[in-house]
């Protein structure tokens, strides 16, 4: 039921957009208004998150491990899997983001007769992750022939080389295939995955089915559906929007609508939701920590602040008081000055 | 707030990039909105309406291509009473015959890079090559 939620969600704002763009002037609500505002919830909400999370005290060193600590010269240390310098949690949290290593390391577990149970190396998580994430990279820079006046040369040779196959006009890329795909194996492996089944919830399907709509959409588009699709027009409204001076001159294909709502849609709902991973990833205590417990102590931000008090520095607060109720004391009181002279 | 160090930097650096296509635009000159040279020649009619050349001109090309190519449909399409060959520089360039002021303004502007020119030959490239033959 999960799932057919998000489908149903999806189609729901499908029509939405479709309907709504039909409407007289809704166009400017569509293109200009609402980016506008998903835009603005996107980096507001994104910089509150991180903030929070920047205000979380850590109380423990938690850094996960898989390797040998550094210790003694004779010990080999494991600098990518217990980092103990900041170059090397760097060098982790890079490899950590360019190769999603951590994915690479998921294993299955199974229960034979027997009773046995076995491990295996599962690298499906890690395939598709890899091919989702790096087709909508790949997609969201080739976007920006749209929005950048003059489009700089480098996204001429993206478009190339995603395109090389050369199959139709407009070619057709492989990260179009690959964004497609990815939504559908990552979303399928939530179906058929029996325990992921049982943890996933309506945000772990809801990305994935808009995202997939969002590419379809966007695929329909460039190859199908293109009456009034006239993407010279569609750049000046994208440059308008990021000059702040944007127009929508003639009109636009309400399939273009849909593509634009359903962004909007991804980006205000990003920064409340699971897709904050990409942020997360940096922030995560677990992978950018050093593992250097044994030779820096670790404070916990909530402890209180307790000031070392030596039995000296307590002598000298209360010895008046100590004579005064006859215990023992190091160091006499000194001798009172006009006491003295009275005595003479 | 911990770590302010990093954190701060990194928010900064993601806000710039994501806000990145303003910074670009501001400190470059626009171009001017692309403006396709109507045929010199003064035709009027094309093998079809504007709007849909607009469109869909790629798709149109991509399916003469295949035709012509590789089903060996070289047949010729009659549009309105005037005859066309199948083919951009025996149809398409014989009105639109300059491709630096046809083709490229729109795609330009666009990044559009066809790969129609790694074979074809503009009416100007193709002049001088029969020149030097
Ligand atoms: C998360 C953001 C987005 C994703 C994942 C996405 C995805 C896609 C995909 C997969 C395509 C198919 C062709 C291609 O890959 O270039 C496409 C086409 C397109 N998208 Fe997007 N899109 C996004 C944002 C936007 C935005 C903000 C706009 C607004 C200007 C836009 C406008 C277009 C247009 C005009 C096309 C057709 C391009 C053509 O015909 O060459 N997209 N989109």
């Amino acid at each position: 039921m999960k799932y057919a939620f998000s489908f149903l969600a999806v189609i729901a704002l499908i029509l939405i957009a479709w309907l709504g763009s039909q409407i007289p002037g809704m166009p400017y609500l569509f293109g200009i208004a609402l980016p506008y505002l998903a835009m603005m919830i996107f980096l507001g909400g994104f910089v509150y998150r991180v903030v929070q999370w920047g205000k979380s005290p850590v109380p423990f060193s938690i850094q996960t491990t898989c390797g040998q600590g550094k210790s003694l010269d004779f010990i080999k240390h494991d600098r990518l899997e217990a980092p103990d310098t900041t170059a090397e949690v760097v060098a982790r949290m890079f490899l950590e983001i360019v190769t999603f290593r951590s994915l690479f390391r998921n294993t299955k577990s199974e229960l034979h007769d027997g009773p046995k149970i076995t491990y295996e190396s599962s690298k499906w998580l890690w395939l598709f992750a890899i091919i989702f994430h790096y087709s909508f990279l790949m997609v969201v820079i080739r976007h920006m022939r749209l929005f950048l006046d003059p489009a700089p040369f480098w996204i001429a040779w993206l478009e190339f080389g995603d395109g090389l196959f050369q199959v139709g006009a407009p070619t057709w890329y492989m990260t179009d295939i690959g964004l497609l795909a990815g939504c559908v194996l990552l979303f399928s492996r939530r179906l058929i995955t029996r325990h992921v089944r049982f943890i996933s919830l309506v945000n772990d399907y809801f990305p994935l089915v808009l995202i997939f709509a969002i590419a379809a959409t966007g695929i329909l588009m460039r190859y199908f559906l293109r009456t009034e699709i006239d993407i010279v027009n569609i750049k000046q409204l994208a440059v308008g929007l990021v000059t702040f001076s944007p127009v929508i001159g003639t009109e636009i294909g309400a399939i273009f609508y849909i593509h634009l709502f359903l962004v909007c849609v991804l980006l205000a709902y990003f920064p409340f939701s699971k897709l904050m991973h990409f942020a997360g990833v940096f922030m995560s205590p677990t992978r950018n920590m050093k593992n250097n417990t044994r030779a820096a102590r670790h404070m916990n931000p909530w402890n209180p602040k307790i000031i070392p008090h030596s039995y000296g520095g307590y002598e000298d607060e209360f010895r008046e008081f100590m004579v005064e109720s006859g215990i023992p004391v190091e160091k006499e009181l000194p001798p009172k000055k006009d006491e003295e002279k009275d005595e003479e | 707030m911990y770590n302010k160090r990093f954190i701060i930097p990194g928010l900064v650096i993601f806000v710039l990039f994501v806000t990145f296509p303003l910074w670009f635009n501001a400190f470059s000159t626009a171009s001017p909105v692309p403006k396709p040279e109507l045929p010199p020649g003064g035709e009027k009619e094309c093998v079809a309406p504007a709007s849909e050349m607009r469109d869909r001109h790629m798709v149109l090309l991509n399916e003469w291509r295949d035709g012509v190519l590789r089903d060996g449909e070289r047949d010729v399409i009659t549009v309105g009473g005037k005859q066309y060959r199948k083919g951009l520089q025996m149809a398409c360039m014989q009105c639109h015959t300059s491709k630096e002021k046809f083709c490229d303004t729109c795609h330009d502007y666009t990044s559009v890079n066809p790969f129609c020119w790694d074979c074809h030959l503009t009416p100007e490239e193709a002049a001088l090559k029969k020149e030097t033959h």
